[in-house]
């Protein structure tokens, strides 16, 4: 005997809530898009400002200073290799939404992850929040991200914070977290606040943890921003897109490769960011 | 003499229960039941039971005890690092569990400053930083914390190292941080929490002796932990011994020595040195028969036949020590026909105070087999000590 048990409309509750959402809050929605497509195209134009040689060598000197001159070369001839290639402004538009998307995540995940290292409550609520984040396919994102901010760069910066914020969470509230407790002992017995306790010893100690989370945002930004590239997010991504459409393999490797070489060079950057701040 | 000095920290009756619901477990208490049975019954841990003593200002005194005793328990309870659950903690008028989380502040940072067993130094700031951080805490002005935090560093000798990093830094070297992190706060009261129970045997007592002169110096009130006996003799003014959050036994050192309060007490200076403990007055006796400086080589010859001596001491009248003449000499000088003894006496013999250590005397007779003389601080000869007397007084000692 079959118990006849409907189905729930999970599907149509949810796309009532974010109808309701869109409508309700299309002033808001509105406004964070015309602030963040200023901020796009701001930076776009002035990285397409500058000569694309001009560029290479502030990248270089930075990857010196920080890094190495291996690193340093390594740039030069990676960058060099995309201008070759034509790609240097579709890279030049990926790059501008990695910065953006990161610096929108990390703004809002640091001071999320403090909170939940601070309050045990705050913490066992954030957490399964994040997991769904994580796991939610990140393809999901992009469909809600369309009636709130249109077709564009806007949309891809939405889905992408929402997608890179978590490591910069869990890592800030890992790094806070795993301070030594004779250390925080130590700040209470000389009659440190909250506050003072915060800034004095638990952040620094956290810093490079923080910075390893940082890391993880930015790769997981790239990664987004080039899927993006179907709700119409310019850059290294539609460059692939257009590939696949096309069935032209060498242009979506060309691209992709592209993808790889800026990749590479976030990731040795932000990383000796952090062991440089070790020392 | 501790009646008449100030009390700086009063304590009286206080516990501590560890878990919820801690009334039921000082119900049990009241009723007579001990920690093990506490536990059992209810699932608590009775970590301090009515615990009452005094701080008396510019005292080193000693809480000791083995792990799981309390110990670090009890001195968290002063600054409430960890809440008491009941009791009072009185420091100049102020009840410390009663304050108020901003007073409670006020309070740590006016009277408190502590070293830890493991240091806790911060790794992200150098050696002058960590120096200066309770100074920064309370808002001192920069160059005024750096000038403090240099004169500390200078104290317990680290010099030269302000812009090291700790982990530069031996474990010895270290814990001088520590203690110049705390006394650069200059609070009231130093909180030691087994402040070199992570260092090596020789090191330890370098700090010991160091702390001694620096206590000496400042008159700084402490409150020192330990599990070492040997270093709580050494150092504490007076000892708390602690068992299972309870006091056994208050005293000084030679008190707890001497006259343990219980069989617990007596099996924990079993392994004592007690050559540090005991000084030349324990094994002085008192002297059978002194010379004149102007009597006779004949006379004090058959004094000495008399006692049965091979040396003795020649006084002045007023008892002060003036030298020595041997057997030997004695005869010699009689045959020669001299009048007196003065210009045959020897200034080759060792003379200590009454506080002097046994043990700096095993050294003394090695090189010299007279009697070591007891001299007060006008030289007067109180007694002397013979090799046979600091041995049968450490065999003596260690029956007890």
């Amino acid at each position: 005997m079959a118990i006849e048990f409907p189905r729930i409309p999970l599907g149509d509750w949810i796309e009532g809530g974010l109808n309701w959402l869109t409508s309700e809050y299309s002033g808001v929605t509105r406004a964070i898009s015309r602030v963040t497509q200023t901020g796009i195209d701001g930076l776009n134009d002035a990285l397409m400002w500058l000569p694309e040689w001009g560029l290479m060598a502030i990248l270089a000197a930075i990857c010196w200073r920080v890094a190495s001159l291996r690193l340093a070369l390594g740039a030069v001839a990676g960058l060099a290799l995309i201008w070759n290639l034509e790609l240097w402004n579709p890279m030049i538009e990926t790059l501008t939404l990695v910065v953006i998307a990161t610096l929108v995540a990390v703004v809002m995940a640091i001071p999320l992850g403090i909170a939940a290292a601070l309050s045990t409550r705050l913490y066992k609520t954030i957490m399964p929040i994040l997991d769904f984040m994580q796991t939610m396919p990140a393809f999901v994102y992009l469909i809600p991200a369309i009636p709130f901010f249109g077709i564009g760069s806007v949309s891809a910066i939405f889905a992408t914070v929402i997608f890179s914020m978590p490591p910069a969470i869990r890592f800030t509230t890992l790094g806070i977290r795993q301070v030594p407790v004779d250390l925080i002992e130590a700040a209470d017995a000389y009659g440190a606040t909250r506050r003072q306790k915060l800034l004095k010893v638990q952040l620094p100690l956290s810093l490079p943890t923080v910075m390893a989370g940082i890391n993880q945002t930015i790769m997981l930004a790239l990664s987004m921003v080039v899927i993006a590239a179907m709700i119409g997010a310019a850059g290294l991504g539609s460059e692939v897109w257009r590939a696949i459409q096309r069935l032209r393999p060498g242009d979506g490797f060309e691209a992709g490769i592209a993808v790889v070489i800026l990749a590479m060079l976030l990731d040795r950057l932000t990383q000796s960011f952090r062991k440089g701040r070790k020392q | 003499m501790n009646e008449n000095r100030n009390v700086k920290i009063r304590v009286r009756h206080l516990s501590k229960v560890f878990g919820n619901n801690p009334k039921k477990a000082l119900e049990l208490r009241e009723q007579g039941l001990k920690r093990p049975e506490i536990f059992e019954k209810t699932g608590l841990t009775l970590g301090l039971s009515d615990i009452s003593f005094d701080v008396y200002e510019g005292e080193l005194l000693v809480i000791m005890g083995l792990s799981g005793s309390g110990k670090s328990t009890l001195i968290r309870c002063l600054n409430r690092l960890i809440e008491p659950t009941e009791g009072e903690i009185v420091i100049d008028d102020e009840d410390i569990p009663t304050l108020n989380d901003k007073a409670l502040l006020e309070c740590r940072r006016r009277h408190f400053s502590m070293v830890f067993q493991n240091f806790a130094l911060f790794p992200h700031r150098t050696v002058q930083q960590n120096a200066e951080f309770g100074l920064e805490i309370r808002g001192v002005e920069k160059t005024e914390r750096s000038e403090i935090a240099l004169k500390a560093l200078k104290q317990v000798g680290l010099d030269g190292w302000e812009d090291a990093y700790p982990n530069q830094l031996s474990g010895g070297m270290q814990q001088r941080v520590g203690l110049a992190r705390a006394l650069a706060n200059d609070s009231t009261v130093l909180l030691m929490d087994e402040a070199f129970s992570a260092l090596d045997p020789l090191i330890r007592g370098d700090m010991q002796q160091e702390l001694l002169e620096l206590q000496h110096r400042m008159q700084k009130t402490t409150v020192f932990i330990t599990h070492d006996l040997d270093e709580a003799i050494n150092i504490g003014d007076r000892i708390i011994l602690l068992k299972d959050g309870e006091i056994v036994q208050i005293g000084t050192p030679e008190e707890i020595l001497t006259k343990p309060a219980d069989d617990y007490v007596k099996r924990f200076i079993e392994g004592v040195d007690m050559s540090k403990i005991l000084t030349a007055e324990h094994a002085m006796r008192p002297v059978r028969a002194t010379a004149r400086e102007d009597d006779g080589p004949r006379t004090t010859l058959r004094k000495m036949s008399e006692n049965g001596l091979d040396s003795i001491y020649v006084t002045s009248r007023d008892r002060k020590l003036q030298g020595l003449v041997e057997v030997d000499t004695l005869e010699q000088a009689a045959k020669e026909g001299k009048d007196t003894i003065r210009e045959i006496m020897t200034q080759d013999f060792r003379s200590v105070p009454p506080d002097e250590p046994l043990h700096n005397l095993f050294a003394m007779f090695s090189e010299r087999s007279f009697p070591i003389a007891v001299v007060d601080d006008q030289k007067r000869l109180l007694g002397v000590v013979v090799k046979g007397a600091v041995l049968e007084e450490l065999a003596q000692a260690g029956d007890n």
